[in-house]
């Protein structure tokens, strides 16, 4: 049974301490993406073997990929919405349409992945190779943990768990899922849209 | 910093929240946009402007999720400065690297 | 209230006194161990072309050396204090996250032991490329065994203390303050607390991101660093620096702000040019990324790179310098009271002030070209963060050690520990200017005859030594004060901020009333009336998962350092367990 909600403790800012802790987390995480879409770009077109982005990238795949992951965020603010109202019914149902549009966006990435691998796109194979397999990579364990955190939501929800009282907690899974699609957004315009 | 009123506190100010339907508008701006970026990379004629079209159509994308989907733009602005402070550093350096290693050059 | 007291206590605490203390003691014996790294350096060093210790394990100790006290000695002594103090400095019962506070330390350990583990096994095959590791020379090609992976697996280890530390206390300081609390009535030394944290959450990515690449690298044969498939080396050290720069600024912040707080105390006087202090310490922060490829005047980047790099290290020895006169200001005209505390926090601006001028010649890359990787680079770092940060935090051990023991650590013994350390800094670290100017090469086992150093290399060894007898004062003066220190009172030096309103040692709960604050100075100001405390106070309980969480990660990094691969999810596998078991146990702060 789910204890009742925190009480409510003064704060100095008049802001709740887990929400800005987990901005401050997200503010980190852009240093984290940014060092590896620096790496990226500066490594632009160096490769000296090996394939190249026009010839390996499939931007319609990609594309419909990006549009998941984007309707993903939607089921998010949904789901959110659904539990600060008390709906649990519709609320077990977006989070659990959250942790499927991530499933098959990470679906396309392993089909993308091992596409990639078989014309001859590995890791080791030049600086593309490496340089957008970590990048992505990277993305793609965020969603990973980003999925495991929505069924465990749905899950607790699916058990009675989980209600308005902790509205806060389902935010802040949305804030990360979020931060994870707008990452995309920069991935997709730079590595797919905007290839040398 | 903005400072504490009240000696006594209640809960943190819990702002009106947008409904479905602004979310869902949202949605759609959103998949306009993605339609847009596709088609301005795949029409021959924009490509003299796709860089900067590109950056300001995946721009104007994350601007709109997050100060929606994040709820940015209701929330305290101190958020938005724990939020803009690290992603502003992030892109300078992103931009110190790239004049650093000759990808990004001023002037001739 | 009673505290528990016992094992399963100390392993189970979320309290962040404890925590400090965890910090304090582990850090301390951290810092001893790279003395004693230190202590064979200078051996080896003592006389030209010694055959103490071979070039091998010459190299193993610098780097040791280096990564032990700039990571496992200097930052969570830092955090020892940030720990103990910053709650009590603002008016409040614990951090932000009690448990993810445990978990940084339990983090921080574990590092510790993992990268130190190299040193127990066989031929020691501890870390060896510098504590900057620069590729190529880190890279499988040159360095086949498992040093280096020790190395980058036990900093990203390390690392994800130093993240979590800094979340916590950002949100600590800004947002647990007491009632009236305002930032600009924040004692400086939690400002400087809540600066360090945002360099830290915004530069260990960095570093995080150079790792991964490196260790890559040498497990799954990628080319991040490797000019054969056209990458470039150099991009490790940019990114390296790029936390590196920061990094230092994380080292310093606080000594300086443990610095602002004494000099009012022993002076009678307030902080000269409270405000002005502050937003320095905020500059510094913001402009520390802005100068990191000074580290790399002599890699060829270019003369635009070269002259801007100049420019910003230059223009950042002015936030720098006004600290410096607004605490000789402080001074003037006070009641000037030598406690140890004291001498320290002295010495920490003289000697500070020596290091940042050797720095600011390093500003110009062209006096930069002759001084990079040699001794006198040495000198400079060593004035800063020994004569600056380690005098800092010895002055911080001195002055709050009565608030967190609730005893007085010796005087006499304490002045012993200090001129000891004093004269030992110096000679150790002045001849270096010179021995470097005349070209003797950092990072070389030994040296030969005709490069005219062996005296100042003698001298550089004879105060190591001295260092080391003051070490073992101090040391002693720790152990016997124990049972023979003066009991302390609340406020025995008479200080001005929270931390001297409760008793020594604080109760778990710490304030019995949170005060509400009127005043940048509340105890000189206006005393705190006593209030009658509530009926009850919640102080919340132990957890283990803190612990078995930070298990996972020194678990995950035995995969690469063993290359095998299923090790990794039994490490995820205890990680996300714990985090899980974490987020649903009833826990109330």
């Amino acid at each position: 049974m789910s204890h009742a909600a925190p009480p409510a403790h003064y704060t100095s800012m008049g802001l709740d301490s887990r929400k800005m802790g987990f901005w401050a987390f997200i503010g980190s995480e852009c240093l984290l993406f940014g060092s590896l879409i620096s790496t990226y770009l500066v490594y632009q077109g160096r490769s000296v073997a090996g394939p190249t982005p026009s010839q390996i990238l499939n931007i319609p795949v990609t594309s419909i990929s990006t549009f998941d992951l984007l309707m993903s965020s939607l089921w998010m603010v949904l789901a959110l919405a659904a539990v600060q109202r008390g709906d649990m019914k519709w609320a077990k149902i977006w989070l659990l349409g959250v942790a499927i549009g991530g499933t098959i966006f990470l679906g396309f990435q392993f089909y993308e992945f091992s596409s990639f691998v078989r014309e001859g796109l590995t890791m080791q194979a030049n600086l593309f190779g490496c340089t957008f397999f970590i990048l992505t990579g990277t993305h793609g364990a965020h969603v990973t943990v980003g999925v495991l955190w929505m069924l465990t939501l749905w899950v607790r929800a699916l058990q009675g768990k989980l209600g308005p009282q902790h509205a806060m907690t389902v935010e802040i899974a949305g804030l990360y899922w979020h931060f994870v699609d707008v990452v995309w957004i920069v991935i997709f315009t730079l590595v797919y849209l905007l290839h040398k | 910093m903005p400072d504490s009123h009240a000696v006594d506190q209640p809960h943190p100010v819990e702002h009106p929240h947008p409904t479905a339907g602004t979310y869902i508008r949202v949605a759609i701006i959103l998949t306009v946009l993605t339609v847009l970026e596709v088609g301005v990379f795949y029409v021959p004629a924009f490509h003299p402007v796709l860089v900067p079209v590109l950056l300001t159509l995946s721009a104007i994308k994350f601007a709109i999720v997050v100060m929606f989907y994040m709820h940015l733009k209701m929330d305290n602005k101190f958020f938005t400065l724990l939020f803009g402070g690290p992603l502003l550093l992030a892109g300078a350096v992103m931009l110190g690297l790239m004049f650093l290693f000759g990808v990004l050059t001023l002037g001739r | 209230m009673s505290e528990a007291t016992g094992l399963k206590s100390w392993l189970t605490t979320t309290d962040h006194k404890r925590i400090g203390k965890l910090y304090f003691w582990t850090a301390f014996v951290m810092f001893l161990i790279g003395g004693l790294e230190a202590e064979l350096i200078r051996i080896q060093l003592a006389k030209p072309e010694n055959s103490f210790v071979g070039a091998d394990t010459y190299n193993q100790l610098f780097t040791m050396h280096g990564t032990t006290m700039v990571f496992m000695a200097l930052m969570p002594l830092a955090a020892a204090f940030f720990n103990y103090i910053v709650p009590l400095q603002i008016g409040a019962r614990d951090v932000a996250f009690p448990r993810l506070n445990a978990f940084s330390y339990w983090v921080f350990l574990l590092g510790t032991v993992f990268m130190n583990a190299s040193w127990l096994l066989p031929h020691h095959p501890a870390p060896d490329g510098g504590w900057f590791g620069y590729a190529t020379l880190t890279e499988k090609q040159f360095n086949p065994g498992p040093n280096i992976d020790f190395w980058l697996l036990g900093l990203q280890i390390l690392g994800i203390a130093s993240l979590a530390a800094g979340f916590n206390f950002i949100v600590t300081i800004l947002n647990l303050r007491a009632p009236g609390m305002k930032m600009m009535r924040l004692p400086v030394f939690s400002w400087m607390t809540l600066v360090t944290s945002f360099l830290m959450i915004t530069a260990f990515p960095v570093i995080t991101v150079a790792l991964v690449f490196l260790m890559f690298d040498r497990v799954f044969g990628t080319h991040f660093y490797l000019p054969s498939a056209g990458g470039d080396p150099v991009l490790w050290q940019h990114l390296f620096w790029l936390f590196g720069h920061p990094e230092v600024y994380i080292l310093i912040l606080p000594a300086m702000g443990v610095v602002s707080e004494i000099l009012p105390t022993f002076a009678r006087k307030p902080l000269f040019g409270y405000t002005v202090v502050v937003y320095s310490g905020v500059l510094i922060g913001f402009m520390g990324w802005g100068v990191w490829s000074h580290h790399m005047f002599s890699v060829g980047l270019g003369p635009i790179a070269d002259s801007v790099f100049a420019l910003t290290t230059m223009l950042i020895a002015i936030p720098t310098g006004v600290k410096i006169f607004n605490w000789l200001a402080t001074l003037w005209g006070g009641q000037i009271k030598l406690t140890v505390a004291m001498c320290f926090a002295l010495g920490f601006i003289g000697l500070f002030t020596i290091g940042g001028l050797s720095g600011v010649t390093h500003a110009s890359p062209p006096a930069d070209l002759q001084q990079t990787d040699t001794y006198y680079v040495v000198a400079h770092f060593h004035y800063v963060l020994f004569g600056g940060t380690m005098m800092g935090l010895f002055a911080g051990m001195y002055y709050w050690w009565p608030k967190m023991t609730g005893r007085l650590l010796s005087e006499p013994l304490g002045y012993v520990h200090f001129w000891l350390t004093f004269i030992g800094m110096n000679l150790t670290f002045f001849p270096m200017h010179f021995t470097g100017l005349l070209g003797m090469p950092r990072r070389v086992y030994t040296y030969t005859h005709d490069l005219g150093v062996d005296d100042m290399n003698m001298a550089s060894t004879i105060g190591a030594i001295i260092l080391g007898v003051g070490m073992i004062f101090f040391v002693y003066n720790m152990w016997r004060t124990r049972t023979k220190g003066a009991v302390a009172g609340p406020n025995p030096w008479g200080g001005a901020t929270l931390e001297w309103s409760i008793p020594s040692p604080p109760p778990v709960h710490n304030f019995d009333v949170i005060p509400t604050v009127t005043s940048r100075l509340p105890l000189w100001d206006s005393p705190p009336a006593p209030k009658t405390p509530p009926g009850h106070i919640h102080v919340p309980g132990g957890s283990w998962w803190p612990m078995v969480a930070a298990a996972g990660l020194p678990l995950m990094a035995l995969a690469p350092l063993t290359h095998t691969l299923w090790i990794v999810f039994v490490g995820g596998a205890v990680l996300i367990y714990g985090i899980y078991r974490w987020a649903y146990e009833p826990f109330e702060v």
